[in-house]
């Protein structure tokens, strides 16, 4: 029984690794959520922290330059949005969908060269401890630093939010930008950091996919999974743990579909690809039923434009 | 010193004239972008706007591109208009073209003028039906539209790809994913021979000026502006909400169904796996370009297919990726935005005063 047992770790690992790029990116965007500001470019900011983590990889052969790299480009893209909804007052929304569909086609035109380059091996943590220790092996050793950075972001994220200073602004912010902004807090700054820390973990997120999770550099890599993650920020309604569990969930499912398409169940390989996005909406709509239940924690001006008169 | 003022009224000439601005900025936008790559920026910005439409068959490809976008963003405009933000219009047009294509399949061995209308009616049904999901979960469930419309894409992509794989496949196509091509009577009438251009930029044009006569004569016209403006205004006045959202996602859905079976009944002439090169996410620029004005929407389809041929053209000549035309699209709605700051607020320039030297 011991080997059934040592699978089920791998396979755990293994969705843990699948959730790691949701959890960044939830987890970043949950910020930038709760100082009010709704940026639908999470997939842009995503392939564009991919292709500059793989090809910063290949030009400098440094891992390192190449993590810190990929979040200074997810930063940098997220400041254009950042300049348009804060400084030019644009529609959150259609900004958004802006700045993925840019993200996109500038990946690309980046990526151009890039193209079916080998990645390089990501060094992981603990090797041996993974294969002397059956099942909990498997499923706490052997990952790269990154991933155990994610399954921390989460708890320290809660802590922020709940627990510092900081934090109390963001809400505040987020939930009466107004009255913040009667007490001296400087909302567009506040809003501008916000935008920029969500930037960045969405681009460490898209490193991860192209430096360690499939270390090639695809076209279109992310592949939906930046709005999936907006997605888990709502199923979490807004609660960094919950998006811990829901990236899980996702990821469980991403893993059991390539499982249960390698078995040769008789089900059509489509409808196993097209099972997280259903759920999502499943889950999307028995979460938001409840309206009391999703107000309590969105932020009250979610997606509102802010001016103070001068 | 600059000083910034809030405007007190919105200047309707401004209004229409930033688009210009918008296009105008991405131009520059993209030659900058070009020069970094290693290009003569003017060299490179010919062969993306001005090549693909200097012959003939160039203007005419831009007219088979324009049509599904004018569509598509035609059907957008109720939604936006109404802030409903339906951006799943992609997967709409899949569906649509699923729709269609089946129907199409169907009548395979039947010759008639009926064939045609039959599919392209309901691949409009189709469209029309896959955009309801997302707005009875919106008005029934409080279910976040952009997100469910965004994840139907997907499946709708996944359902098409499972259809032309499996059961749909050509039996005599060597195991390629696509179905049978269409029969003539499924495809739509070519408008001069040796062009693509085909008879779906009629039901383009019937649409635009519909969707005129509903914005502007109609009282569900009506309802639909003053929902965007406010929506505590339309609940006081009685306005019922949830219908309005129901019916301008159906007529969005629909529009963009229509674009999807305009496509494979015209220049695809069969099911595949790309039935549609993102047509329905270019389509969200398009709506906004053109004001989610039917006149104004008109223009913004030429310009926004012009990046499609674009982008085609420099792959060849310059050896940039297709994607490039997404990039343009995307400077293009980003100037847009940006260049809106010019509606709500005046910039003065006043000389430095002499005590701030």
């Amino acid at each position: 029984m011991s080997f059934d047992l040592n699978f089920i770790g791998i396979l755990i690992g293994a969705i843990m690794a699948s959730s790691v790029p949701l959890i960044l990116a939830a987890s970043g965007e949950l910020i930038t959520e709760r100082s009010g500001v709704l940026n639908l470019g999470v997939e842009g900011m995503m392939i564009i922290g991919a292709i500059s983590g793989f090809a910063l990889m290949v030009v400098t052969d440094n891992l390192f330059f190449a993590v810190v790299g990929s979040m200074l480009s997810g930063l940098i893209i997220s400041l254009i949005f950042g300049l348009l909804t804060q400084s030019l007052l644009t529609n959150h929304v259609a900004t958004g969908l802006a700045l993925t569909i840019f993200g996109i086609g500038m990946s690309a035109m980046i990526g151009k060269n890039f193209v079916g380059i080998p990645g390089k091996e990501f060094p992981l943590l603990f090797v041996n401890l993974k294969e002397s220790i059956p099942f909990l092996g498997p499923v706490f050793f052997g990952h790269s630093i990154i991933l155990y950075f994610a399954f921390g972001l989460p708890f320290l994220t809660n802590y922020f939010l709940k627990k510092t200073k900081t934090g109390l602004i963001i809400r505040a912010v987020g939930d009466s930008p107004t009255s913040a902004s009667n007490q001296g807090i400087n909302v567009t700054l506040v809003r501008y950091s916000c935008i920029l820390y969500g930037g960045a973990m969405c681009g460490l997120a898209g490193a991860y996919l192209s430096l360690i999770y499939t270390p090639q550099w695809i076209e279109n890599m992310t592949g939906g999974r930046g709005w999936i993650a907006l997605a888990l920020v709502v199923f979490a309604t807004w609660s960094p743990i919950k998006v811990l569990i829901g990236a899980l969930i996702f990821g469980g499912i991403t893993i059991l579909q390539l499982h249960m398409q390698a078995v040769g169940l008789r089900i059509p390989v489509q409808l196993l690809s097209a099972l997280p996005y259903i759920m999502t909406i499943i889950v999307l709509v028995v979460i938001s039923r409840d309206s009391r239940k999703i107000k309590l924690n969105t932020p009250t001006s979610l997606g509102q434009i802010f001016y103070k008169e001068k | 010193m600059i000083k910034i003022e809030k405007r007190n009224d919105v200047s309707r000439s401004i209004y229409f004239l930033t688009p210009i601005l918008a296009i105008f900025l991405t131009l520059i936008g993209g030659g900058i972008i070009f020069y970094i790559l290693g290009f003569n920026p003017i060299e490179a910005l010919k062969f993306f706007f001005i090549t693909p439409i200097s012959d003939l068959y160039g203007l005419s490809e831009l007219l088979v591109k324009a049509t599904p976008l004018c569509l598509i963003a035609i059907g957008l405009s109720f939604c936006f208009k109404s802030n409903n933000w339906n951006i799943g219009a992609e997967g709409q047009l899949i569906f649509g073209g699923i729709v269609g294509g089946g129907v199409a399949l169907l009548f395979y061995n039947h010759d008639g003028f009926y064939v045609l209308p039959i599919i392209i009616l309901s691949g409009a049904i189709g469209g029309m039906l896959f955009a309801m999901i997302p707005a009875i979960l919106k008005t029934y469930f409080n279910t976040n539209e952009i997100l469910v419309s965004l994840m139907l894409v997907y499946v709708a992509k996944l359902l098409l790809d499972y259809l032309v794989v499996g059961p749909w496949s050509n039996p005599e196509g060597f195991n390629f994913p696509e179905t049978r091509q269409f029969s003539e009577s499924a495809r739509m009438p070519i408008l001069f021979d040796g062009l693509r251009i085909h008879a779906g930029i009629f039901i383009t044009l019937i649409t635009v000026f519909l969707s005129w006569l509903i914005l502007y004569k109609t009282y569900l016209g009506f309802q639909i502006k003053v929902s965007g403006l406010s929506l505590k205004t339309a609940k006081y006045a009685g306005f019922k909400g949830k219908t309005m959202i129901i019916i301008v996602f159906m007529i969005s859905g629909a529009c963009a169904g229509l674009a999807g079976v305009g496509e494979i009944t015209g220049p695809i002439g069969q099911l595949h796996r790309n039935i549609s090169p993102d047509y329905g996410f270019t389509a969200i620029i398009v709506a906004f370009l053109g004001r989610l004005n039917p006149v104004g929407i008109i223009f913004a389809s030429l310009i926004v297919a012009l990046t499609y041929l674009g982008a085609e053209t420099a792959q060849i000549f310059l050896q940039v990726p297709k994607y490039t035309g997404q990039v343009f699209q995307g400077m293009i709605l980003f100037f847009l935005l940006g260049s809106d700051y010019l509606l709500f607020f005046k910039i003065k320039f006043l000389g430095l005063k002499k005590n701030e030297l």
